[in-house]
């Protein structure tokens, strides 16, 4: 048996420490050991996007990241995405455009949409098409959850 | 008058007749009466009594989860089909 | 509600006579009851459940395709610290044939027993052997390696062609085709041959002046649900057994189960979670018997299981493979007079493929005076083929509708004036036997034709308009639920039916429309198989339909009992008391449904009212789909610039999740049409069991879906609801290659229409 890595990371703005081992995933971890399992496993090699997190920000599949590499990083999840005062215009976007069927794929959607929106406030059906390409949705054919995020581009620059 | 359509592969038994008129008020003597004209068709649509696993039967377009007890209006249209929900 | 930018595609087409009811909720989109835990991510799945003590299972899965298992040893795996139990077929007692109908065809419990963990012989790559369970995944997976297996190697068959050919290797020793109650002699892969026929073959096809024949291959597909098949169980020491699990149907699930441990019904008790996707491939079990097995002999702890994608495509799933065959005769004035049609469909393991559902597709759209469908069910070294999405439709369909479009070319019309002149309508036989009551394809087609797609101008080169239409006959089933008044006048709803697409959000709409209460205060449950009376799977697009209904008979079964209760409080006879517009009133009495609630301790009581329904009357489905596509000569790669899916829905409860149902069988559809497939190497083995192989459509695959819901309310159900879930899947395929045909010419006969097999075809046209 390999001896345990001791990691510190922030998790949605909170200190976190964990112990795990060294070949464990950041979904694995985030699942198992600290009990967010709103981030879901799909497929486990990157092909899905049912698993998105934000990493310092950054868009990545937490299936293909390994828990000791956030030790010292900001992680951000589905659990992070509300606000103290409410849902994020992305999460009330997805409720009101009837955006879910399932709603397995949602969370990792909204993280990539949150991170496509971080960078890109106003982006075309394109573009959003074209970042929200690594995350399947076998429920929706898409249509909904492409006008569910151009709508809370516009939610979120009518707030500004 | 009750109308039966013949299922496709036992009108070797009733001589190709593929529709049937008779006077029956259940399921059970439908099958009694084709058998009696066209004897060894209830053994392909019976097993032990009952309804073989797998086929239903069909009464003006509704499958019937009622089996041989089901009662039939006069008029009623009886097909014997494949018990699939989306195929009947 | 929709974006400036982009407005809502969406039309609603009210038909004729008799006009729909004025609904208060009905037709609205509230959001959706179980919303906002979805969109947060607390709703728990079924590898979300954590209870305290959990082991890990994991599976040993046959590596060949069709082998002998001469010895399986696990002393080395037993021997690793941390495994805690093994179990193999040893284990599980011997089943007898028993048939259990599962919304989506049927199953024989002795098959799922066989294909739970393998007997004797291994039938397919990824077939359960043995599983252990351990302290943790990573000790389980160890153990898994450290099992030894050894396996005599078999000649494997995995292409229904070879299946049928004589000399084919034989996967059961014991199986005889089926014909109608009759066995036909000697060994074989083809499990069943089923026949409609009607008319006079030979003289339709006389009378006809054009004659179609073509043969159509089409491969094994997935339904590709983006969550694994995971479960949870605890079997207790006095044989008491819980089950967490993602299913498409807990009953379904506690029944499998019973039959498989060979254990009492009711000393299973499925706690169903929320469900990430089934479309037909969540109704049979495959982990939950094993986890039973593994939490008893690990000393009663509670197992974990989760399948990894791999095992998903490789042990799940998928729906036929086919060959199929059409030939199609018409008039110069463009009527049908003959059709024939031969569907070979691979089953996999275990006997019961889709194609009955698949023989109904094929021309169920139709008016046909003379035809015959041949049907034949094939067992191929192939997981055991599960229902996908209006099961056998779609292939079924891709043959059909292209044939018919061929005609239409050949005689020169147009291809919905050509469905308009020969589709069904109430009052015609199905070919597939019984009669039609009230149902809407005429109307899809009148709304298609009038649709500004059907006229707009394709804009470019290697471009082409496909047109089809597609059936699909849809499910009642059994549907059992409770309701309670809250001392607030919500309403708590107590169901169980697994909520795949938003079916909450439509249940609590019919309940709060005959209640006349507003939608926020209805709260449904889906609860346990102790806590509700029996449900039917959700599954053949069943559930609005036959939960709505039994909804729907709470609802009137409430308002009876507050009637009871205002009788109480005003000292009249129950029968003095009227309900209308959410009012109970009595001469100058009047109460709000809300009002009433709240005084119930003076008026007799708490009230609660259950139901239990076997419902019937689900109507058929139907839609007609519109598709631009442009393709790539230089490459075979087929870009869709437009789609457009009319369908009938009776009467859309929810319209924003019909809608939903709509894109999503599109969007599975255009999959299957030009990508999906497993691929197999010479010795049976699946070489692409990943999304990154096995490519689903992503959002930059797809153009927005436009959608049209037309309202033929069905009269077998008593506001109009028709399932919709299915139907849209049944015409993408044909669709897609008729557009593909009038874009470059080409028919394409086989199914995916991926960029090598269609640039193969330009390149043959070419030269």
């Amino acid at each position: 048996m390999t001896s345990r890595v001791r990691v510190e990371a922030q998790i949605n703005g909170d200190p976190v420490e964990f112990l795990c081992e060294p070949y464990q995933s950041l979904l694995e971890v985030l699942r198992d050991v600290l009990g967010l399992t709103g981030t879901k496993e799909g497929c486990s090699n990157g092909n899905c996007g049912a698993c998105n997190v934000l990493l310092d920000g950054v868009l990545v599949n937490s299936c293909l990241v390994l828990a000791p590499e956030v030790h010292g990083h900001e992680v951000t999840t589905i659990e992070g995405i509300a606000g103290s005062d409410g849902l994020h215009p992305l999460q009330q976007a997805f409720l009101d455009h009837a955006a879910l069927q399932c709603g397995i794929c949602t969370p990792g959607f909204i993280v990539a949409a949150r991170a496509l929106l971080d960078r890109t406030p106003h982006p075309t059906e394109q573009q959003v098409r074209h970042w929200l390409a690594g995350n399947l949705c076998r429920c929706t054919g898409y249509d909904k959850i492409v006008r569910a995020v151009l709508a809370a581009a516009d939610m979120m620059e009518t707030a500004r | 008058m009750i109308t039966v359509w013949v299922p496709a592969l036992l009108r070797d038994l009733t001589g190709g007749q593929e529709v049937i008129h008779m006077q029956a008020e259940t399921v059970r003597q439908v099958i009694e009466q084709l058998d009696a004209r066209y004897p060894g068709i209830a053994a392909r649509l019976l097993v032990e009594g009952r309804l073989r696993p797998g086929l239903a039967v069909v009464i003006n377009g509704e499958v019937s989860r009622q089996g041989l007890r089901r009662r039939l209006a006069p008029g009623s249209e009886i097909h014997f089909l494949p018990a699939l929900s989306g195929g009947a | 509600m929709t974006t400036d930018t982009l407005p809502a595609d969406t039309e609603t087409v009210e038909t004729a006579a008799p006009a729909r009811p004025h609904y208060r909720v009905i037709g609205t989109r509230p959001v959706r009851p179980d919303g906002v835990e979805k969109v947060v991510g607390r709703a728990l799945y079924g590898a979300d459940i954590y209870l305290p003590g959990t082991l890990y299972g994991k599976v040993v899965r046959s590596p060949h395709a069709h082998a002998r298992i001469r010895a399986i040893d696990v002393s080395r795996a037993a021997a690793l610290p941390g495994v805690k139990a093994i179990a193999t077929a040893a284990d599980l007692p011997l089943v007898e044939d028993k048939i259990l109908v599962t919304g989506e065809g049927s199953v024989n419990q002795r098959y799922q027993s066989m294909n739970t963990l393998a007997r004797d012989k291994v039938l397919y790559h990824g077939h359960a052997v043995a599983a252990v369970a351990a302290i943790s995944p990573h000790i389980a997976e160890e153990a898994v390696a450290l099992i030894e297996v050894d396996y005599e190697v078999l000649p494997a068959v995995i292409d229904v062609r070879d299946a049928i050919a004589a000399g084919a290797p034989v996967l059961h020793d014991d199986l005889r085709t089926a014909e109608e109650g009759h066995k036909r002699d000697g060994p074989t892969n083809v499990a069943e041959h089923l026949r409609y026929q009607r008319g006079d073959l030979a003289r339709g096809f006389a009378e006809a002046d054009v004659i179609v024949e073509r043969e159509f291959v089409t491969a094994t597909v997935h339904q590709g649900y983006i969550e694994p098949h995971a479960t949870t169980v605890l079997t207790n020491a006095d044989g008491q057994i819980t089950i967490w699990c993602s299913t498409q149907g807990a009953f379904a699930v506690r029944e499998q189960t019973a039959d498989i441990l060979q254990t009492p019904i009711s000393r299973i008790r499925v706690i169903p979670t929320e469900i990430g996707g089934g479309f037909g491939g969540k109704l049979t079990v495959y982990l939950e018997p094993i986890a039973a097995l593994l939490s008893r002999k690990s000393g009663y702890r509670p197992v974990k299981m989760a399948m990894s994608r791999a095992e998903v495509f490789a042990a799940t799933g998928p729906t036929s493979a086919s060959v199929i065959r059409v030939k199609l005769g018409a008039t110069r004035d463009g009527r049908i007079t003959a059709a024939q049609a031969e569907l070979i469909y691979a089953a996999g393991a275990f006997p019961g493929s889709p194609v009955g559902a698949g023989a109904g597709v094929i021309f169920n759209c139709y008016r046909i005076p003379n035809l015959q469908i041949d049907g034949y069910d094939v067992l191929t070294n192939q997981p055991r083929a599960g229902a996908y999405r209006a099961p056998g439709g779609t292939n079924a369909a891709f043959a059909s509708e292209t044939v018919i479009d061929e005609v239409c070319e050949r005689i020169g019309m147009d291809p919905i004036e050509f469905r308009l002149r020969n589709g069904v309508r109430e009052g015609d036989y199905r070919a597939t036997g019984p009669v039609y009551a009230r149902i809407g394809l005429l109307e899809t087609l009148e709304a298609a034709r009038r649709h500004p797609h059907y006229t707009a101008p394709l804009g470019g080169p290697n471009r082409g308009r496909g047109v089809a239409s597609g059936y699909w006959g849809n499910w009642d089933g059994t549907s059992s639920a409770s309701a309670t008044v809250n001392p607030d006048g919500a309403v708590s709803l107590s169901e169980g039916s697994p909520d795949i697409g938003g079916s909450r959000a439509s249940l609590a709409m019919i309940l709060a429309e005959t209640l006349g209460i507003d939608v926020t205060d209805v709260h449904p449950r889906i609860v346990d198989t102790d806590s509700v009376g029996y449900n039917d799977v959700t599954g053949g697009s069943r559930t609005t339909h036959g939960t709505g209904w039994a909804v729907y008979d709470l609802g009137k079964k409430l308002i009876a009992a507050m009637s009871q209760r205002a009788a109480h409080l005003w000292e009249v006879e129950p029968e003095a008391i009227t309900f209308a517009d959410g009012v109970f009133s009595c001469g100058d009495h009047a109460l709000s449904f809300k009002e009433l609630a709240g005084r119930l301790g003076e008026a007799g009581g708490p009230v609660m009212v259950s139901t239990t329904m076997e419902t019937t009357g689900a109507g058929p489905g139907f839609a007609t789909h519109l598709v631009d596509v442009e393709v790539d000569p230089e490459t075979g790669k087929v870009t869709i610039l437009r789609y457009t899916a009319v369908q009938d829905a009776g009467t859309a409860i929810h319209p924003s999740y019909v809608e939903g149902q709509m894109q999503g069988g599109v969007a599975q559809g255009i999959g299957w049409a030009l990508n999906e497939e497993y691929v197999y190497d010479q010795a049976g083995r699946l070489v692409n069991a990943s999304y990154l192989d096995y490519r689903i459509p992503t959002a930059l695959d797809l153009p927005m879906i436009d959608t049209v819901i037309v309202e033929a309310p069905n009269p077998g159900h008593p506001l109009g609801v028709r399932g919709v879930g299915e139907t849209p899947i049944v015409p993408p395929a044909a669709a897609v290659a008729n557009a593909i045909y009038h874009a470059t010419g080409i028919r394409m006969t086989t199914l995916p229409m991926s960029p090598p097999r269609l640039l193969e075809a330009i390149l043959a046209k070419e030269s």
